[in-house]
């Protein structure tokens, strides 16, 4: 995280128990949801209308990318366009840097979104009868900057995402990862503090899209970019995101970084998601160490001292490879100079299997 | 029961509706009739003031600048024709009358296309009347209008504009509601105005379905212009009027041959003009 100067404190955007429910009888439904609380089913049954966002709450702070999961159906695109009022919520708060969306009149609303909300969409939507940079600078040109001001901007958002050379080139040229770049150029372009990435990524091959993601995170982190990030893919969640929200049917059942919902998920969907999803990079020291005491306990004779020493933000595939350089089976968890636990062989293997972590301190 | 009772005559309604409207609001018809033919006198006397051939070179001319070299050549052969087959003086008649009926049947189509495709219920209330637009033969409504315009060039326009109108005003709202939802998504997301949204977007996105809404608008009132010949106002349609009345098989073939002339002059012309406009872009897109 090269911007290090930035307030990660900071709340960019507060998602407050936000509903969204869509069909021509939507408002009744939506009291019959707060008065009786009916099942999404039950909507559905009695009032024709579908409950696609159900009382989400998150927020977004300053400098992080936060990464939004969930099948197709799950609430995740209305969620999205919930934060820059593309779809107005039934009921709920969106506070966008201090200010509730729902009370800025249209005027107001579009400064907001040109100036504070950038979008990139999973259709890509480039204009087909513009030119690369055209379509890079159509945020600053709808905004009325002028046309060497708004080019020389465009450029150089197009040089961040390395499509310099394809600026007088119509986006029908392009490839899609390419295309896909363009559109994050055309958010970029207009400077604007949180970007919004619905499903960017998506249609690409699995190459590309790797490629994408490190290259996204990459910018984002330098530029100093807060994101909400859409996937289906919990890979690329745990790739690119420093918090997670799991959406099931409108529902957020858990929020955590990737680490929290590989270790610790908190229902059975959440857990049948993460299973297939290896920890070697995702578990740290800190949550597979013994305390020291403990350790000194069972095995007395050992020096923790003596111990090849390990930070607590390592990763299992890092502790292995210091384990297997050592003779030893056990790595001392060093902070600030203090030996604060010792990882074990066993540790480490119940780490790769994904056991729950209070089981990890009990062994 | 007498079935007579019940016989429905709507003309016993409208013509009454007709002569009022003759009779109060002549002032207001006779403007309508000034300014009509005074922009048609206007254009006409441009086109036949010079000897043809300047004509021919100027046309050619501003359709190489406006459109490229395909369409100034077809613009050369087209207008050739016409002067060879000896009917110049019609054809630019004709011209005129065609030119401006399409210009007014768009600047009433497009906007009311608009307004349909961004409110159903709009679109709802006029497609009967466009209907009936579009089938009822234009001589029906030829006669009101002889009625309030009398003879002559107006009301061959007016029926030509009625004419020309719902094909444009459907392709129109088709053009519109065929305007990616990504596309406006993107706009409002990005914080343009409706204006923007309009004219960097929706235009240049509707482009193509446009094109050929004004394609049928062009070939659809130059067929109207035979009509135009039986109401006096002259030009082609007069001299298929006279071919038909003598049986003069090459005087009909010829008017109408120069008509085909005319039709492909004014569509690959405002074709190539509007993808002018659009860049080269437009081009591909389509």
């Amino acid at each position: 995280m090269n911007a290090s100067n930035i307030d990660t404190n900071e709340v960019l955007v507060d998602c407050q128990s936000v509903w969204k429910v869509f069909g021509a009888n939507a408002p009744e439904a939506m009291k019959a949801v707060v008065e009786r609380s009916l099942t999404k089913k039950q909507v559905l049954q009695d009032y024709k209308c579908v409950v696609a966002v159900s009382d989400a709450s998150f927020q977004l702070r300053r400098g992080e990318i936060f990464c939004v999961m969930g099948l197709s159906g799950s609430g995740k695109s209305t969620l999205i366009r919930l934060l820059n009022r593309l779809i107005e919520p039934s009921i709920g708060k969106i506070i966008v840097k201090g200010k509730d969306i729902a009370k800025l009149n249209p005027a107001e609303l579009r400064k907001m979104r040109a100036r504070n909300m950038g979008m990139v969409f999973q259709s890509v939507a480039l204009l087909p009868h513009r030119t690369v940079l055209e379509n890079a600078a159509f945020g600053l040109e709808v905004q009325g900057i002028s046309k060497g001001e708004r080019n020389r901007t465009a450029l150089a958002a197009l040089e961040k995402v390395g499509l310099a050379d394809w600026v007088e080139r119509y986006p029908s040229d392009l490839s899609g990862g390419m295309q896909q770049r363009v559109g994050l150029a055309r958010a970029l372009a207009a400077d604007p503090e949180i970007i919004l990435m619905d499903e960017p990524f998506s249609a690409l091959d699995p190459l590309i899209r790797r490629q994408q993601q490190d290259e996204f995170r990459r910018l984002t982190k330098s530029l100093g970019k807060s994101s909400v990030f859409i996937t289906h893919d919990l890979d690329e969640a745990i790739r690119l995101g420093d918090r997670i929200a799991i959406m099931k049917d409108g529902v957020i059942v858990q929020i955590g970084t990737a680490e929290d919902i590989v270790a610790k998920p908190a229902d059975d969907y959440v857990a049948d998601f993460v299973a297939g999803i290896s920890r070697i990079h995702l578990v740290k020291a800190r949550s597979v160490m013994r305390p020291v005491d403990d350790f000194k306990r069972s095995q007395p004779q050992c020096d923790v001292n003596a111990l090849p020493q390990t930070s607590p933000d390592a990763d299992i595939g890092e502790l292995i490879d210091v384990t297997m350089q050592s003779d030893g089976n056990a790595l001392a968890v060093v902070e600030d100079g203090v030996v604060v636990g010792v990882v074990t062989v066993r540790g480490l293997l119940r780490g790769v299997a994904g056991m729950p972590a209070e089981e990890l301190v009990a062994a | 029961m007498n079935l007579d009772l019940l016989r429905f005559s709507p003309g016993a309604y409208l013509a009454p509706v007709v002569d009022w409207l003759n009779r109060n609001f002549h002032p207001f018809f006779d403007a309508v009739t000034k300014f009509i033919e005074a922009v048609l006198g206007g254009i006409e006397a441009a086109l036949l003031y010079p000897p043809p051939y300047a004509v021919i070179v100027a046309a050619v001319l501003l359709a190489a600048f406006i459109a490229g070299t395909r369409v100034a050549v077809v613009t050369a052969l087209a207008l050739a024709f016409c002067l060879l087959v000896g009917l110049w003086t019609a054809s630019m008649q004709t011209l005129a009358l065609v030119t401006v009926a399409v210009t007014i049947s768009v600047f009433i189509a497009f906007p009311l296309g608009i307004l349909a495709s961004r409110y159903r219920n709009f679109e709802a209330s006029i497609r009967p009347l466009l209907d009936m637009m579009q089938t009822v033969p234009p001589w029906v409504y030829l006669i009101p209008a002889v009625i309030i315009f009398s003879l002559g060039r107006v009301p061959a326009i007016i029926a030509t504009i009625i004419y020309g109108i719902p094909p444009m005003l459907r392709l129109t709202t088709l053009a519109f509601n065929q305007v990616p939802k990504n596309f406006l998504e993107l706009g409002h997301a990005t914080g343009a105005s409706p204006r923007s949204i309009l004219f960097k977007i929706e235009i240049p996105a509707a482009t193509p379905t446009l094109l050929v809404g004004l394609n049928q608008c062009i070939l659809l009132s130059l067929a109207m212009v035979v009509l135009a010949g039986l109401v006096g106002a002259g030009g082609l349609g007069a001299e298929v009027t006279r071919g038909l009345t003598r049986m003069e098989m090459g005087l009909g073939l010829r008017a109408g041959l120069a008509i085909v002339a005319i039709a492909i002059l004014l569509d690959r012309l405002s074709r190539g003009a509007v993808q002018r406009g659009q860049g080269t872009g437009a081009a591909k897109a389509t």
